[in-house]
């Protein structure tokens, strides 16, 4: 059993400004902010992540996770029920 | 605050379960108040309620109890909180625990045990001092009386390097104190029920904002979910339940028809809409032209409990009230069409769950 989910079109990292896309379309949070925490990991401190999520819980979620890494939230966007979602990394050294 | 030091010079760091309740939040704060470095792990484990309103996602929800406690109180404390996915493993230990169950579905021990083995697995890998839990000795029955407590560390294999800030004063002396990396006389002394000192402690640090203790927030722990989850277990083999169907015990009216059919009924527009998210493998009823449940379907019924479950689900729809509904009954791509009346409830009781 999934869950039925429509994706936006997905552009390259390049066209959108950002280092690496997340998608988590059809996954409730908090998964998204674990997957979140995994993507940002592996990146460098100043680069860009897009979270593609459609769970609008992953707006109040993902302010709250930066604030308490420190990453920069650089707001969100909605498209055809899907939001995009910016994290400038910066953080205290954990994810 | 001094910053507590380790040998050879680097910060003490603590690694904390934090659900964002009271306890947890004050266990980081005691250690805060020590100049400790603090991380909180914040598990998903699939059956928090909180998370559960979350992903119906009502549109009259209070906004606050829509967001994640665990990351709130991160956000409020200035710690990092990871967020991570218990999973499968979980989902074994649940259906499966070593130390039982206590009054409902609740597998406390264990899951105490399972948070902790995660604590130490993500310290010994993110690197890490010792492990912290908000636990208060004899507040809860099962999980946080002294042996209930001293088996829990004796388990997760971290003997010594386990802390309960607020009940330390109580417990044997750790590793963590006699090496003095934390100071033993900064901790508490609480124990009970009572949420006294707990509550005093949160006005005197400004804490005013975490959810209220009274209620539990634990699908495993509710009397009803659990009514469900051991007739899943009695009729499934509990090695081969996904993490869906347990999901779907979240939602709904529940009835069991026979013992290989289950039905779930919808009972609001919201929990349409996260039914609808699905894409069930099995019949799904639906009454026709009128505010209607979804109903969906568990095992393969027959014509004549087909007609059973067009019944019930007329019983819920908007046309209750009427002799006859038409109810849509679809599978696998094709769609019959069920002309019935409307269950009588006297008729219901014997199958709900």
């Amino acid at each position: 059993m999934n869950r039925s989910v429509t994706h936006p079109t997905i552009l390259t990292t390049a066209a959108l400004g950002v280092d690496r896309v997340l998608d988590t379309v059809g996954l409730y949070c908090p998964i998204p902010i674990v997957r979140t925490g995994e993507a940002i990991r592996g990146m460098e401190r100043g680069q860009r992540l897009e979270i593609l999520s459609d769970d609008r819980v992953i707006l109040i979620d993902l302010p709250a996770w930066c604030r308490a890494h420190g990453h920069e939230y650089e707001g969100a966007s909605e498209e055809e029920g899907v939001w995009r979602l910016r994290v400038r990394k910066a953080g205290r050294g954990t994810a | 605050m001094s910053g507590a030091i380790a040998p050879p010079g680097r910060r003490i760091k603590g690694i904390g379960l934090i659900s964002g309740g009271l306890d947890s939040t004050l266990a980081a704060r005691v250690l805060l108040e020590q100049g400790i470095d603090v991380v909180g792990l914040h598990f998903s484990t699939g059956f928090c309620m909180n998370d559960h309103r979350r992903a119906l996602a009502r549109p009259d929800e209070d906004p606050k109890r829509m967001r994640n406690e665990g990351l709130r109180a991160g956000a409020d404390l200035g710690i990092p909180i990871e967020v991570l996915d218990a999973g499968e493993a979980y989902l074994r230990m649940v259906l499966k625990p070593r130390h039982g169950y206590g009054r409902f579905a609740n597998p406390c021990i264990d899951c105490r045990i399972f948070m902790i083995h995660g604590a130490a697995d993500y310290m010994r890998e993110h690197g890490g001092d010792f492990v912290f839990t908000g636990e208060v000795l004899g507040q809860r029955p099962m999980s946080q009386h002294m042996q209930s407590l001293k088996l829990i560390e004796k388990e997760c294999g971290i003997e010594g390097f386990l802390l309960r800030p607020l009940s330390a004063q109580h417990l044997p002396e750790t590793e963590v104190e006699r090496r003095g990396w934390v100071d033993r006389g900064g901790l508490l002394g609480i124990s009970g029920r009572s949420r006294k000192e707990q509550m005093a402690l949160s006005e005197r640090w400004n804490l005013s904002d975490f959810p209220q203790p009274s209620g539990g927030c634990c699908f495993l722990a509710d009397e009803n979910f659990a009514r469900r989850f051991h007739d899943k277990r009695t009729h499934a083999d509990p090695t081969s339940i996904r993490k869906e169907e347990m999901i779907l015990l979240k939602v709904g009216r529940h009835f069991r028809l026979a013992p290989g059919v289950k039905i779930i009924v919808a009972r609001d527009a919201s929990e349409n809409e996260f039914l609808s998210r699905y894409e069930a493998e099995g019949w799904r009823f639906e009454a026709l032209d009128c505010g209607s449940p979804i109903t969906i379907v568990e095992g393969d019924p027959d014509e004549e409990m087909r007609r059973l479950i067009a019944s019930i689900t007329a019983r819920y729809s908007d046309r209750r009230g009427q002799p006859l509904v038409e109810v849509a009954a679809r599978h696998q791509g094709r769609e019959e069409r069920l002309t019935v009346p409307p269950v009588a409830d006297a008729a219901l009781e014997a199958w709900r769950l």
